[in-house]
């Protein structure tokens, strides 16, 4: 064979190669086509290769360089082909689409965290920012700076858990009030969450230590207007449209003192279901959410503040107390068991 | 507070239902708990029309009746009574009902006739003591109308829930005088059945001592005794009280005793005013002081148990010794009973803060001591006292002897208020005139004067909580109704408070762990603790819990053996919480704490992965990363090795400074449970030194106290040239930390080594004792080019030669 003989081969067996591949409809066809090319034993671009010792020696180089190029733009095509052929074949037949898709573990907040960032949402687009106070606390802070009267009847509301003379766990969060007041000018908007600590054994519906989130207003010209307008807004917020009720009440450190209570949402604010006088209600119809008031003028003047210029409202609500009826827990001290079983529920 | 429907009914009349009532006092004064119907053993009577009535075919006294009960079917009922008539209604107590005093009525044959249910007598519904006959109903109430819908023989008890501010809803009097003020009704009290002809002398205003009846009395503790009031009657007899009386006492929850004492009772419920009758025969020398106890001195009191008093105590005492703890507990000694004759009657006037102190040393509280600690009308002892010898005289017999005394050496000034209307309506935010703010004040006794722009207002004596002008401004709100001010969202100004770092910081933290699949846990924060180390709680809720946690660990632990017991064996819970230190201050350290505590599978078992692996120390370790990272944003956190001493596997550091930990958790777990681990870290100091002090303030500059931001970040330009890497397997002595080699490698590496990265750790045949083999993957670019086959190559050997004059570690070979 001369060397012109040999190149024209070469190039045939490119180009025939070439169209092979480019025809190849699947992985079978593709392999053939490989095979019959570049197959050891009988490959047509094998065969040439064999026969490039018989060329006269000069034209070996030239030969060789040639017969290389044609096979390495031959591998090429059939990778390229194999490539464009799997990108479009169907997926492989033995997957089970119907088959439970892999997680990882899903974590979740506490419920009454979750209340408790619900009510600051809806407080946060009203202004309000969130302040916060040690839980062991001055005494000062906790009853006198509130109005307490030493040996008053109030502080049998408040059965303390003592530290120290002088030291006690906040009964609760109202010393932020007077913490906040001399820390910031007014105007003041806040709401202080945290936890709070009471002598009471565990029962149903007591826990020793419990969340609440307080909440407070001072400024020139805050009224009793504002004060409803403002929770009665956040209580259609957070429940839904609903009716609420204000009912007078007692606290050292605002006054006037208020309730607010807003229709049971079990029995509708009838005070009955079908089953006899509605329980978590006591056939009231109503539902007790918070304690609030305008802040007492003595507050005020604790933290140093002009009461004749500056007025204010505050409220203190029991987080935990909305997550039992919000979520149907009949027990307090699921809340505190901290059971995987239950805060797996809260999982978004 | 209980009190009695009826009996509020008889001093202010009104046509309103007992929760129309309920209504009322919870909108206006304080919260009602509830309604609590007296004669719920009644519920199940119904009112039965006689239809027909004939005699019964096998008796002379019986007769066989077919009763409409409202059921849509005429029942038939035997019945016995000679007053039976057809067209007639009575109660009637259908078969399965039980009467009052328990009897459980069945359908039954009398003498061959089926009784489906019993018409009653006034004695078998527990009305009166009549049984001559059924009882005939003058109701126009349906036929099967309950009973006591159709009969007003059920008095309601009303539970107030009074608050500390008002004594004076602490009787059926204060109660009816806001009835009063909402609805206009006229307000009276019922007179004394009997009392007509009784005349009560004046009393006789004294300092210090007088006579009454023959009894010396001596006030010598005005401080305790503000106001003491006697008087004697003789001649009573001491029996049991009339039914009105007795129901009275037992429809706010009592127990009638006898004529005089429940007289006392019912006053006290009636008027709030508490009283103490004395047989006047056992008071020695016949004589009555005020004064202060004696040290040591001993009481048997009316409970029977014997109190040892102190000299801090007000009580009345004889000649020889106490015989009564004043506004407390009388003694028992002095009590009245069956053989007494003469009564001397004790109306006073106690000081609250006294009567605290004294029933809280002594552990006794009593309706009197509830009403003194919280203030009783000092008015009211003269009006009090005379309605009660109405009483005596009326229900008990006798005489009054002499005149009453009546010790008052510093007569009260009523407080006197000046009210501002503008004042009024900064605060309320609403314009009341001043004529519309008097007459609310009027309608529940204050007495309000105009003088220019302002109210003068006197406080009735009824009412010692009102003091200041913003306690008038809480009656107007009351009075005209919370519900009458309008629900008007008005503009603010923004505050000036940051969100607290406390909160920021949680927040941060909390998301993170919830991202990596931990759930939250909020428990108690009490243990078991120790002497050292902890803080204890002066008057702990359970001894075995009396410390508060120093960890947050500590409590989550506890909450991981609860799950064990539970049979949950993966736990992943986390707390942000506070931690309390010893310290030498005021108040315990408070720290803001994060912890974690993770044990069993990493993940959920899969259809792919039936047994995950259970978390190891590595996760532990890269669950601390991932907390402190979350916790100090932007700051270099760096966990290493930790004191093996401490029981520590890793300390985490922020900036080069120790912040917390990651160890094994011990536990008490059964032996199935896989290992548990725990990542515990402060992220702040919780402030709680006082801000400034009473009536002061110290304004914090703007910008402090807001918690450390992390830095901006800055861009970095993506590579445009190809990285180059290579890897290196190393010999490491077993006691060499490869992050000491890492180390090495970082700094040899050059300013072109872009990445670090182990790899793989192997011990096997191929490696010598003593030594591991650590790989080590080594990335390399230059911003600008390529990097050349010939350089990486040299840093290879430049490294290796560094590693081995270093530290003497070589390359492993294969």
């Amino acid at each position: 064979m001369t060397l012109d003989e040999f190149l024209g081969s070469t190039a045939a067996a490119e180009r025939d190669g070439l169209a092979r591949i480019e025809r190849a409809a699947d992985a079978d066809a593709l392999d053939a086509a490989r095979n019959e090319l570049l197959g050891r034993k009988s490959g047509r671009i094998t065969e040439l290769m064999k026969t490039l010792p018989s060329l006269p020696p000069e034209a070996r180089r030239d030969a060789g360089a040639a017969v290389n190029r044609a096979k390495q733009a031959l591998e090429g095509a059939l990778e390229a082909r194999r490539a464009a052929l799997a990108a479009s074949a169907p997926p492989p037949p033995t997957a089970d689409l119907t088959m439970p898709a892999r997680h990882g573990w899903r974590g979740a907040k506490h419920p009454v965290t979750l209340v408790i960032e619900e009510i600051a949402e809806i407080f946060r687009e009203l202004g309000f920012t969130i302040a916060t106070g040690p839980e062991a606390e001055h005494e000062w802070y906790n009853f006198a700076a509130l109005n307490f009267p030493p040996e008053h009847p109030a502080m049998d509301m408040h059965d303390t858990l003592y530290l120290d003379e002088g030291a006690l766990l906040r009964t609760h969060t109202s010393p932020v009030q007077v913490r906040t007041l001399q820390s910031y000018p007014p105007p003041i908007r806040i709401l202080a969450p945290g936890n709070v600590y009471r002598r009471d054994f565990f029962d149903p519906s007591h826990a020793p230590a419990f969340a609440q989130v307080e909440g407070l207003a001072v400024d020139e010209g805050i009224t009793f207007v504002d004060f409803k307008g403002t929770l009665t807004h956040f209580a259609n917020r957070f429940f839904g449209a609903t009716r609420t009720r204000f009912r007078p009440s007692y606290f050292p450190f605002t006054e006037p003192s208020a309730e607010m209570d807003v229709q049971c949402r079990i029995c509708g604010g009838s005070g009955v279901t079908a089953a006899g006088p509605c329980g978590p209600c006591k056939g009231t119809g109503w539902m007790e959410i918070l304690g609030s008031g305008m802040v007492h003028p003595a507050v005020l003047e604790a933290a140093g503040l002009d009461s004749e210029r500056y007025t204010g409202w505050a409220f203190g609500m029991g987080p935990g107390r909305i997550a039992l009826q919000r979520y149907g827990i009949p027990d307090i001290r699921i809340l505190y068991d901290s059971d995987m079983r239950f805060l797996e529920q809260f999982a978004p | 507070m209980n009190a009695s429907y009826a009996w509020l009914q008889s001093i202010v009349p009104t046509s309103l239902t007992a929760e129309e009532l309920r209504d009322l006092i919870t909108a206006r004064c304080c919260t009602v708990d509830e309604l609590v119907r007296l004669r719920e053993d009644l519920r199940d009577v119904v009112v039965g029309l006689v239809v027909e009535a004939a005699r019964h075919p096998d008796s002379d006294h019986l007769w066989v009746t077919r009763v409409d009960a409202g059921r849509g079917e005429l029942l038939d009922v035997v019945c016995g009574a000679p007053n039976v008539r057809a067209g007639r209604k009575y109660p009637f107590a259908p078969a399965g009902s039980t009467l009052p005093g328990g009897l459980k009525l069945e359908k039954r044959k009398i003498r061959g006739a089926l009784s489906n249910g019993m018409l009653c007598s006034a004695r078998e519904l527990g009305l009166s003591d009549e049984h001559g006959g059924i009882l005939e109903l003058e109701t126009a109430a349906a036929p099967g109308t309950p009973f006591l819908a159709a009969v007003p023989v059920g008095d309601v008890r009303i539970v107030i829930d009074v608050t500390p501010n008002r004594p004076d809803l602490l009787s059926h009097l204060g109660i009816a005088r806001e009835i009063a003020a909402a609805t206009g009704a006229p307000l009276a009290l019922p007179p004394v059945p009997g009392a007509e002809a009784v005349r009560v002398p004046q009393p006789e205003r004294a300092a210090r001592t007088a006579t009454a009846g023959g009894i010396d009395v001596v006030l010598d503790d005005p401080a305790g005794c503000p106001r003491y009031m006697g008087v004697v009657v003789r001649g009573v007899t001491v029996r049991p009280s009339p039914d009105w009386l007795a129901q009275r006492i037992g429809a706010v929850g009592g127990r009638p005793i006898n004529n005089v004492v429940d007289i006392t009772n019912y006053l006290l419920h009636e008027l709030g005013q508490p009283m103490h009758a004395f047989d006047a025969a056992r008071l020695a020398g016949s004589t009555v002081v005020i004064r202060k106890a004696r040290a040591g001195e001993k009481l048997l009191t009316l409970d029977g148990v014997e109190r040892t008093l102190d000299e801090s105590m007000t009580v009345i005492a004889d000649r020889d010794r106490a015989v009564a703890i004043a506004g407390v507990m009388g003694g028992a000694e002095s009590e009245v009973g069956e053989s007494t004759t003469d009564v001397f009657l004790e109306v006073a006037h106690f000081d609250p803060s006294a009567v605290r102190r004294a029933r809280r040393a002594l552990g006794l509280s009593t309706d009197a001591s509830y009403r003194f600690e919280r203030g009783v009308d000092p008015d009211l002892p003269p009006r009090a006292l005379a309605r009660a010898v109405e009483m005596l005289v009326a229900l008990a017999g006798g005489r009054v002897d002499g005149a009453p005394v009546d010790l008052y050496p510093s007569p009260r000034e009523r407080t006197r208020i000046v009210l501002r209307p503008a004042r009024v309506a900064r605060v309320l935010g609403v314009k009341l005139d001043a004529g519309e703010i008097a007459d609310l004040l009027g309608s529940v006794g204050f007495v309000c004067e105009r003088s220019g722009a302002e109210l003068a207002v006197e406080v009735p004596g009824w009412r010692p909580d009102v003091t200041l002008e913003v306690d008038l401004i809480e009656e107007v709100a009351r009075l005209r109704g919370y519900d009458s001010f309008p629900d008007e969202v008005r503009p603010f100004r923004p505050g000036t408070v940051p969100d607290s770092p406390v909160e920021v910081a949680t927040r941060r933290v909390r998301e993170r762990l919830v991202g990596l699949g931990l759930l939250e846990a909020r428990p108690l924060p009490f243990v078991a603790g120790g002497a050292e180390g902890w803080v204890r709680v002066a008057n702990p809720i359970a001894e075995n819990e009396s410390y508060l946690r120093r960890s947050v660990v500590e409590t989550l632990a506890r909450r991981t053996e609860h799950n064990l017991a539970h049979m949950n064996r993966d736990v992943r819970l986390f707390e942000v919480g506070s931690a309390f230190l010893p310290s030498t201050g005021a108040l315990p350290r408070e720290e803001l704490r994060v912890g974690a505590v993770v044990m069993g599978h990493r993940r959920p078992p899969h259809w792919t992965e039936v047994r995950p692996p259970d978390y190891d120390e590595w996760d532990a370790k890269g669950l601390g990363e991932e907390i402190a990272r979350a916790g100090f944003p932007g700051a270099q956190v760096e966990l290493l090795p930790a004191d093996p001493a401490s029981g520590a596997l890793w300390a985490i550091m922020v900036d080069g400074e120790p912040r917390g930990e990651v160890r094994r958790v011990t536990l008490d777990a059964p032996v199935w449970a896989a290992p548990a681990f725990g990542v515990e870290l402060t992220l702040l100091d919780i402030e709680s030194e006082v801000v400034a002090a009473p009536g002061e303030s110290r304004y914090v500059s703007p910008g402090a106290r807001v918690l450390r931001q992390a830095p901006v970040l800055r861009y970095r330009p993506l590579p445009s040239t190809p990285a180059a890497e290579f890897d290196l397997a190393l010999l490491v002595p077993n006691d060499m930390p490869a992050a000491r080699v890492e180390e090495v490698l970082r700094r040899g590496g050059g300013e072109l080594l872009e990445r670090v990265t182990l790899f793989d750790e192997y011990r096997g045949d191929s490696v010598p004792a003593g030594f591991r083999s650590l790989a080590w993957r080594l990335t390399f670019r230059h911003p600008e080019r390529t990097l050349r086959e010939k350089e990486i190559a040299g840093r290879r050997e430049k490294l290796l030669r560094t590693l081995e004059g270093e530290l003497g570690v070589r390359q492993r070979t294969t």
